[in-house]
């Protein structure tokens, strides 16, 4: 079951404090697919999504992404890991505030040795089909909300990364913007093949995805993996 | 009831045959169901006989070439529908709470309970989701209905599954 998994944890423990945080964790995301993670504030949702983007490390536990094992990564191994295989998008705050949002774009294949150039290209290509491409010349803060978002998602795909994590991607945006965001993240995603790890408490949002897992008390129920 | 007012309704542009009629409402408002013509036919007699519609002739008629025109009555019908609120739907999950307090009851799983109609009612929103991402605005709107609705429920389960202990306590003797 799991052996088609490009992205698994296993059995996972964190606790902060008192707290625990995960309990024995466990989630599989095969190549390509969306799959939403819900629960409760508290639940551990974002912490699971912090260990399977190798942000955290589990106190035990395994994660595993393409056959390696994150947490036996060195710090710097991880750190490659998540600037070329994995893509983010958070809530807000995320841009870089002093670049301009094609710089913004940009700045992940620029990281990666890309030519100014060509980088500026491909990030001019992205932010036009999120619908953005407006706003090249501009601050993120003189973005709207909505704009900055879908931004966000154009920096967070331009390098095809394999994997996307996105945190509450729409949680500071009102219905209309939402929809639009998730309607061009998804169909970005599924065009490149990324898959996509979406922590969120609205079903609405969730309903994106291929299915989902519920993450209660630390422990998460997957939904049936097959399909 | 609805059926009726909206053929009257649509009748306020121009008089139309019932095939036209048929036609234009189920473009407009049909979706997954589309009128029979006896519906169509059975609702304008009923029209006709309230006085709200009145069939133009028009020579060499058969009974498929009747045109039905609105009345000043059944403007005024029109009118009082559209702009009289709809009574919020009262809906009290009970069969969904019977269940949950039944498994309770018996010693059951009650967040299995609520876990499966939760997997059920994320079945349906993705796949309104994707008609809505494929379709048109009229499609985007129609499911969005439905899809709120259904967040809805979904919300009520994620309370009731952070209450099973307290409604544990409150229901077992």
């Amino acid at each position: 079951m799991t052996d088609q998994a490009l992205l698994s944890a296993e059995d996972l423990h964190l606790s902060f404090g008192e707290t625990k945080a995960l309990d024995g964790a466990s989630l599989h995301v095969r190549a390509g697919e969306v799959v939403a993670l819900m629960g409760p504030s508290g639940s551990g949702k974002s912490t699971l999504l912090h260990c399977l983007a190798g942000i955290l490390s589990p106190e035990s536990g395994r994660v595993a992404y393409a056959g390696r094992d994150l947490t036996a990564m060195s710090d710097s191994e991880r750190s490659g890991l998540r600037r070329g295989e994995f893509g983010f998008v958070f809530q807000f705050g995320q841009l870089v505030p002093e670049l301009t949002c094609l710089e913004n774009v940009a700045l992940p294949l620029r990281l990666s040795g890309t030519s100014r150039r060509a980088a500026h290209r491909i990030a001019g290509e992205w932010l036009d089909r999120l619908e953005v491409g407006d706003v090249a010349g501009k601050r993120p803060g003189q973005a709207s909300g909505g704009q900055g978002q879908r931004v966000a998602v154009a920096r967070a795909l331009v390098a095809k990364p394999r994997v996307v994590f996105a945190d509450e991607p729409t949680g500071a945006l009102d219905s209309l913007n939402g929809e639009l965001v998730m309607k061009l993240f998804i169909a970005a995603a599924k065009e490149t093949g990324a898959a996509v790890v979406l922590v969120t408490h609205e079903a609405r949002v969730a309903a994106w995805s291929d299915r989902e897992a519920v993450v209660r008390d630390g422990k998460v129920r997957e939904q049936e993996y097959a399909r | 009831m609805s059926v009726s007012f909206a053929l009257l309704g649509l009748l306020e542009n121009g008089p139309r045959h019932g095939y036209d009629l048929k036609r234009t409402y189920d473009d407009t408002f049909g979706r997954d169901r589309s009128l029979h013509y006896g519906q169509v036919y059975s609702t304008m007699a009923r029209l006709l006989k309230n006085g709200h519609v009145e069939v133009e002739s028009e020579p060499g008629d058969g009974p498929d070439r009747k045109r039905y025109a609105i009345t000043d009555a059944g403007i005024t019908d029109v009118a009082e529908w559209i702009a009289r609120p709809e009574k919020p739907e009262l809906y009290l999950q009970s069969t969904l709470y019977t269940k949950v307090v039944l498994a309770l009851l018996t010693g059951r799983d009650a967040a299995e309970v609520l876990d499966s109609q939760r997997a059920e009612h994320l079945r349906l929103m993705r796949e309104l989701t994707r008609r809505k991402s494929a379709g048109d605005l009229a499609d985007e709107l129609i499911c969005d209905h439905a899809l709120f609705h259904l967040e809805a429920d979904l919300r009520w389960l994620e309370l009731t599954a952070a209450r099973l202990d307290r409604l544990a306590a409150q229901v077992k003797p």
